[in-house]
């Protein structure tokens, strides 16, 4: 998106604008290009802009998002890059070191597990883990989201009503409680297997949203323009009725990868998720149970799955807000 | 000249919002005598509403505040008041009518109950039984059909139309001696409006209260109204008796607006809007507000320079109007300057 | 109002009928339950087949799931194919204990969380306001088993360092002690509180937005036009209408208590229906996983049903629905 002209731009540039806006379909009507507006020349009236940069001007100011964003650059950046950052490697046995407290010899800032290994590390490989699952659930269970919320609103009739019951049925039973039976029955052990059973249930929120917008749109008259216009099914899903359902979606993505972080955790407490030697932090607060004097095993990693996220969620607050003011919110 | 029943005098309202500070209302002043009915009249965005809500504290304090001024009321200055003495006029002596009737009424509390509240409030005293029968009394006069089946239901089981009434008689429930009615038709279908405008006109006649009418409706204006207020802007740019604003307006505004109102009575090529929008109330450039949108004014250097004072005009004692150039528009007649019909009992 | 609540009961049954068929199919096909047997050297092939033909394991799902229903409603839920004992004695003795403290869990958060929402959305940007939205924010984030097992860690501690025992950190009752005993109280304390630090997060939060959102609306403005003192406005008009969100969330909440319990339980070694179906999950023992599944989905469609009921009762408009 273009920056928006000032003011005191000549009529004809503020033109531009009006025309870019017509062909967005990003939910502006678009003004009556060529009538000559005496009040916008006269500097009387407030500037129009475009609605991606008063999104983005909204989410700059929303300080809780923008810590949360920092925040979570530095955390999902020490899991990135684990092996440059990590002082040790997760799985380096010290059996001389067991348990220590946390200490600034030897680099043990989040002290030792039973086995010696350095926990610091530990935790960045788990951040790591969580950040691998985190975006996978998130991306998929968007898409597979969209595409069947998109499908069922668009077209309605029997596949709308078959779509939507089974998403009421995978709402009757306590998600946890799905999940688990799931990943008992298919798959336990390596992150993509609980990603992928994460993403099969997740999607079903996404799908609701996006059905209701796509449900309210058909009827608009731009739709049936472009129907006239003889554009295909696809393109006008595509093109016109999509790019209004972009903020409901990225908001719910933010928000799905935080859910997804926090239920792989407790997945893997629970031991039916992701199973050693590659750690989780789910996995790695569990192991504290047993060391109750031991603290720092089960509060550092829960301490860093709280912090990212507490920033998710006030990153998504920060996105729903700048994306879509009019819906009522929840927030500090 | 009777004593006026309400006084406002420069009456200031801003709102702080995250774009910079609204001034809704600028600087008004007018007088309500007891039994008129005044109209207000303007766009949206004039400060119309703004200026009664605020002059009976409705008015969110946190965004809103009113500035400066007074509104004098039965010898008593409403801004200058503490809440809980404003709150024994709302209601009871200032009573007001909301535009939309759909939203307006609680949907979990049923017709009767919230008439009566209205009643209970002010006269706790009154007996249950007695309040049930004024309230059914009044939804009879502003013609609810089987009102004592209609006192037992909810806001839902009433038609829109309805609803208006059952607002109005809520307001009138205790014999208010001004009654404020916020655009009361303008959320209606055509058909029912003209049915609300005569509940209305009876109410008007059984209370003999004074009524501000507030609407941007100016045949509304014409049926019911004693005196008229132009508002743009946030300030007043002409006011006059109904019959001089009609037929000899001296605002170019005014004017504009007679302009754009088709006429029935002859054919017309092209409708008439006034060009341009309404201003913004933030940034104010000098000068007029209406100056861009202006016909007489030609891009005049006084008009871009100068805020017009209210000065009076050719139509009566009454009559003023905020342009600099008003004077030019003398002999001037707007295309109804025919009889038009009296407003409600001046 | 009756035929409201028998149309939407009846709208249950269905729900219930398809639902457990699916999760039937799929914990069938996703899960042999003979596979210990098959694997054990101990069996022949012919005990596996006969096993096989006597569970009706070489028929086709639907069969198998008509099998399961007749079992179920004849037999009281069937039998385990791991314990070889009756599932639904287990199942009775650990609802009861689960709901004894879901419920204490679930008032308390309800009263809290309502309260402070109210008190919020009245003095909105307040020091209460911000103290409390910060709160929330970090009870809602906040990871339920972390919370629990951090509770679990101080109250060890306490123990250790001072030998006082404020609350128990494992088990249900002491030996010798009854199910509404002081004892009791003691024990399940830790994990009442955490489900209602959750909980309470989230009702306080709805409870403050549902509240701003009827403040600002034109029958409110209709209030206060009338002359109404704003505690009285706040009282009839607001409250009783910023209430009726509430009720849904509170029932759509309780599959997520539901998960709370699972993760409590086996925290603190609780005798209850998470910990029940953590054990049986483990062992995948199929039969007893399914009746712990059915019995949770019923438990729920109730609830759910109760909030539609509870949401026609506060709604007006809806019972003409």
């Amino acid at each position: 998106m273009t920056e928006p002209t000032t003011p005191d731009a000549p009529l004809h540039l503020q033109k531009h604008l009006v025309d870019q806006a017509s062909t967005l379909g990003d939910g502006m009507d678009p003004a009556l290009s060529g009538l000559v507006d005496p009040t916008l020349d006269a500097g009387l009236e407030i500037q129009a802009r475009s609605q991606w940069s008063y999104a983005r001007s909204r989410f700059l100011r929303h300080r809780l998002a923008m810590i949360g964003l920092v925040v979570l650059v530095i955390i999902f950046g020490a899991g990135i890059f684990a092996n440059l950052i990590a002082p040790y490697s997760f799985e380096e046995i010290d059996l001389t070191n067991v348990l220590q407290a946390p200490t600034t010899t030897a680099h043990h800032f989040f002290g030792t597990d039973e086995i010696g290994r350095d926990y610091l590390s530990r935790v960045i490989y788990g951040i790591r883990t969580s950040l691998e699952v985190g975006v996978f659930v998130g991306f998929a269970s968007t898409i597979i989201g969209v595409i069947i919320g998109a499908i069922s609103g668009y077209y309605g009739g029997w596949i709308d009503n078959i779509l939507m019951r089974i998403t009421d049925l995978v709402l009757t039973l306590p998600a946890l409680a799905i999940l688990l039976t799931a990943a008992a029955l298919l798959g336990q052990g390596s992150q993509w297997r609980v990603s992928i059973i994460l993403a099969l249930f997740y999607w079903t929120t996404l799908a609701r949203i996006v059905r209701g917008v796509f449900l309210s749109l058909r009827e608009k008259e731009y739709v049936e323009a472009a129907k006239a216009a003889g554009s295909g099914d696809l393109r006008i899903m595509f093109r016109h009725i999509l790019p209004n359902t972009l903020g409901p979606i990225v908001v719910s993505a933010s928000l799905t990868v935080g859910a997804a972080i926090i239920l792989e955790a407790v997945l893997s407490f629970l031991g039916f998720g992701i199973k050693p030697p590659i750690p989780s932090l789910g996995s790695l607060i569990a192991s504290g149970q047993q060391f109750p004097q031991k603290w720092w095993i089960t509060v550092f990693p829960g301490l860093v799955l709280l912090i990212i996220v507490m920033a998710i969620n006030f990153v998504g607050d920060g996105l729903r807000d700048a994306l879509d003011p009019q819906q009522r919110r929840v927030r500090a | 000249m009777p004593e006026p029943l309400l006084s406002i005098r420069n009456l200031v309202v801003e709102f702080r919002t995250e774009d910079g500070i609204v001034h809704a209302v600028d600087d008004i002043s007018y007088d309500v005598f007891p039994g008129e009915t005044l109209g207000i009249v303007g766009e949206s965005g004039s400060g119309k509403s703004v200026s009664t809500m605020s002059i009976l504290g409705l008015i969110p304090q946190p965004p809103g505040r009113v500035a400066s001024g007074t509104a004098i009321f039965k010898g008593k200055d409403l801004i200058k008041m503490k809440k809980r003495e404003l709150r024994r006029f709302r209601g009871d002596e200032l009573a007001m009518v909301f535009q939309d009737p759909m939203t307006s009424l609680n949907p979990v509390l049923k017709v009767g109950y919230q008439l009566g509240e209205a009643i209970k409030t002010h006269y706790p005293k009154v007996s249950d039984d007695d309040v049930e029968k004024r309230v059914i009394d009044l939804l009879r006069m502003v013609g609810v059909p089987n009102p004592e089946q209609r006192y037992t239901q909810y806001p839902h089981e009433f038609s829109g139309g309805m609803r208006q009434r059952a607002m109005i008689a809520m307001s009138i429930a205790n014999s208010p001696s001004l009654l404020i009615a916020d655009e009361p038709t303008t959320a209606l279908d055509v058909t029912i409006q003209a049915q609300v405008l005569e509940v209305l006109k009876t109410v008007q006649a059984e209370t003999q209260a004074a009524t501000i009418l507030i609407t941007h409706d100016l045949g509304i204006v014409a049926e019911l109204c004693d005196r008229v207020l132009v508002m743009y802007g946030g300030k007043i740019v002409e006011h006059g008796d109904v019959h001089t604003i009609f037929q000899n307006p001296r605002h170019p505004y005014t004017i504009g607006l007679m302009d754009s109102l088709p006429k029935l009575t002859e054919d017309e090529d092209w409708l008439r809007p006034i060009p341009g929008q309404p201003p913004s109330l933030i940034n104010r450039p000098p000068g007029c507000a209406f100056h861009p949108r202006c016909f007489l004014s030609q891009g005049r250097l006084r008009c871009r320079e100068e805020v017009p004072a209210l000065r009076t005009a050719d139509g009566g004692t009454d009559h003023a109007s905020a342009c600099h150039f008003a004077e030019e528009l003398i002999g001037r007649h707007s295309k109804f300057a025919e009889p038009v019909p009296a407003g409600g009992g001046a | 109002m009756l035929t409201y609540i028998t149309r939407r009961a009846l709208y249950s049954i269905p729900v219930l009928i398809i639902s457990t068929f699916l999760i039937f199919s799929f914990v069938s096909l996703a899960g042999d339950p003979t596979a210990n047997i098959r694997a054990n050297p101990q069996f022949s092939v012919i005990t596996y087949r006969n096993l096989q033909h006597k569970y009706h394991l070489d028929r086709s799902i639907p069969v198998r799931y008509g099998y399961w229903v007749q079992d179920v409603v004849t037999h009281k839920l069937g039998t385990s194919l791991v314990t070889s004992q009756p599932i639904w004695p287990d199942i009775k003795r650990t609802v009861g204990h689960t709901a004894q403290f879901i419920v204490l869990a679930e008032i308390l958060a309800l009263i809290l969380g309502v309260t402070v929402g109210i008190f919020s959305a009245i003095r909105q940007y307040s020091v209460f306001d911000y103290t409390f939205t910060s709160l929330s924010f970090l009870g809602y984030a906040m990871p339920t088993f972390w919370l629990a097992l951090l509770l679990q860690i101080l109250f060890v501690n306490i123990y250790l360092k001072w030998d006082v025992r404020i609350f128990y950190t494992s088990g249900l009752n002491n030996p010798g002690n009854g199910t509404w005993s002081w004892d009791r109280l003691q024990h399940i304390g830790l994990p009442v509180i955490t489900l209602t630090v959750i909980s309470f997060a989230l009702y306080s939060r709805y409870m403050r937005a549902s509240m701003l959102d009827v403040i600002n609306t034109d029958y409110v403005r209709t209030a206060r036009a009338k002359g109404l003192p704003e505690t009285k406005v706040i009282m009839r008009h607001v409250f009783r209408n910023a209430l009726i969100p509430i009720a849904t969330i509170a029932a759509l909440n309780f599959g997520s208590l539901i998960g709370g319990a699972i993760i409590t339980e086996s925290i603190f070694g609780l005798d209850g229906m998470g910990y029940y179906f953590i054990q049986k999950l483990g062992q995948l023992d199929i039969y007893a996983v399914m009746a712990w599944l059915l019995v949770t989905s019923v438990v729920i469609i109730l609830f759910n049903l109760l909030a539609d009921i509870l949401y026609g009762y506060l709604d007006p408009r809806i019972r003409y629905d």
